[in-house]
């Protein structure tokens, strides 16, 4: 579905990305697993098209990479970003409806199994979006990207800074979206959701992709795990 | 001294939305693209010429539809072939773009129209007294220009409140990025927006035209005082914007209308006497002369103690 290869980006002229390489199937969930600042995030917004990315980008055979946001958008690639970037002014029902694309026809999420998913977001439909919790907030993000229709998504960091019971949901989320056919590019630094519902994962290290394989071989190969994940 | 306060009131509320028809649209264009127009008030000058030109051929009301129509194309055009190339070389790049189209703009204008201003009167239907309080005529066509204003303000309100090219417009001016990310055509918005908002600038040129002088240095006068506005209201908040050109109108229509110094406060007390060798400079200069710099004064009180303005959302 998703090819990547050979990717390389910049921000200034820093070298973020040093030639990435991945690719995600149809019904996939990959995990970029790494630490901070090795380019995981960098990765997934390259693709989206900023910063530019240099190399092969792939979408069903179409190529992404030298178009704008925009229209890798309406190829099907939703992104959730790792701020979230929550509309803060909007109503949470007024965020969720800018994430439906125009000329999007049979949607797999309308904005009804949103509210039945996660009642406490439509309790709360008509409070501006930034008055919501972390936790809420991370998934009104997600949801307003699902509103789109996308055929992959590709999320930062979902789990970050929330607390535990709040992780244990959009891990749920991550697998009830997985189980309607949208394949998942998920970033991730906490290890335990990544390997449990991860088919595949790769490990990032300085701008490039050291390991590649299913979590039960990450799992079995100690030295990848404490050169390039453990603290 | 009630005539007085009723009819700078009003004048004050004028100008404050006429300010507003312009700030609003250089507030918006600036939180959504980061650009800050200069030559924002230039395109209200042109509204004004050619609303001069198209009222002396058509008439006043044609003008009043086909000028505002046709700066705004203008403007669509600058932001599609000029900003959106010069955008990749950064803001200083963009804002010395906007600072040279300032001078094409006067250049241009004098070209055409030359230096002395030009007769552009109020239209005969609007040329008579609304009202008469006390020994006052306040004239129609002022009238009128609030009318326009207000009801220019609302349409914006409801565009942008309730329409989904409103919503989006909303939502880029705080995530643009993410806006693109979910699929919406970000730089045709940023057209559209541009467009709207030098059209809007052309409104108030074209009904604040016979009102004000229609010269060529009528831009240069303006364009201080709307920076001072997107300030003082915040960035990114029409809200702001609104509440800073209602303040600053009244303040200056007020300022003018009080001839008042501060030898004519303390009277001739012994206090008066000691403090008038200390205020020897300012003791005789009046509020009504010092009334064009109190937007400055205004503005850099407002840095100083809320740098995010009245009702912004981010710091300037």
């Amino acid at each position: 579905m998703l090819q990547v290869s050979d990717l390389h980006a910049y921000y200034g002229k820093s070298h973020i990305l040093q030639g990435v390489s991945l690719e995600v199937g149809d019904n996939e969930i990959v995990s970029i697993l790494g630490r901070n600042g090795v380019g995981r995030s960098t990765t997934l917004k390259a693709i989206m098209g900023d910063p530019a990315p240099q190399g092969r980008i792939t979408f069903r055979g179409k190529p992404v990479a030298g178009r704008s946001p925009h229209e890798i958008a309406h190829l099907g690639i939703g992104f959730v970003p790792e701020e979230r970037a929550i509309f803060p002014s909007l109503t949470v029902e007024q965020n969720l409806l800018l994430g439906i694309k125009r000329g999007v026809e049979n949607p797999r999420w309308s904005l009804e199994e949103t509210w039945k998913l996660f009642p406490q977001l439509k309790d709360r439909a008509n409070a501006p979006g930034g008055a919501l919790s972390g936790g809420e907030q991370q998934m009104l993000t997600i949801c307003r990207t699902l509103m789109g229709n996308p055929d992959l998504i590709m999320i930062d960091e979902p789990t970050e800074g929330l607390a535990p019971q709040m992780v244990e949901r959009i891990g749920e989320l991550l697998q009830e979206i997985a189980q309607r056919g949208i394949s998942i590019l998920l970033v991730e630094q906490r290890l335990v959701i990544a390997m449990r519902i991860s088919h595949r994962v790769y490990v990032m290290g300085h701008g490039q992709i050291v390991f590649e394989g299913t979590p039960a071989e990450l799992l079995a190969n100690e030295a990848i795990r404490r050169e390039w994940l453990e603290v | 001294m009630l005539e007085i306060i009723l009819v700078s009131t009003l004048n004050g509320v004028l100008y404050g939305m006429l300010l507003f028809l312009m700030a609003s649209g250089l507030t918006v264009i600036f939180s959504m693209m980061g650009v800050l127009n200069l030559a924002h008030a230039s395109f209200y000058m042109l509204g004004a010429f050619f609303g001069f030109e198209i009222s002396r051929r058509l008439g006043f009301w044609p003008a009043l539809i086909i000028a505002p129509v046709l700066v705004g194309l203008i403007g669509m055009a600058v932001e599609r072939y000029g900003l959106r190339r010069v955008h990749k070389h950064g803001h200083v790049a963009e804002l010395l773009f906007t600072f040279g189209l300032t001078f094409v703009i006067t250049e241009m204008v004098e070209m055409f129209w030359g230096k002395l201003p030009v007769d552009y009167r109020v239209p005969p239907s609007l040329d008579f007294a609304a009202f008469t309080v006390f020994s006052v005529n306040y004239p129609a066509f002022r009238l009128f220009v609030l009318l326009i204003s207000v009801a220019i303000f609302i349409a914006l309100l409801l565009t942008i409140k309730r329409t989904r090219i409103g919503l989006i417009v909303q939502a880029a001016l705080t995530h643009p990025g993410m806006v693109g990310m979910l699929g919406h055509n970000v730089d045709r918005i940023f057209m559209l927006v541009f467009g709207v908002g030098v059209g809007l600038a052309a409104i108030a040129g074209v009904i604040a035209g016979p009102i004000l002088i229609t010269q060529s240095n009528m831009a240069a006068l303006l364009g201080p005082i709307l920076f001072v506005v997107v300030v003082v209201g915040g960035l990114g908040s029409l809200g702001g914007a609104l509440v800073a050109s209602l303040l600053i109108g009244l303040v200056q229509t007020f300022a003018v209308a009080f001839n008042v110094s501060l030898a004519d406060l303390f009277g001739t007390s012994q206090l008066s006497a000691v403090l008038e060798v200390w205020l020897a400079d300012i003791w005789r200069v009046t509020i009504a002369q010092i009334a064009p710099i109190m937007p400055y004064i205004l503005l850099v009180l407002v840095l100083i103690f809320r740098p995010r303005g009245l009702m912004g959302t981010r710091d300037t």
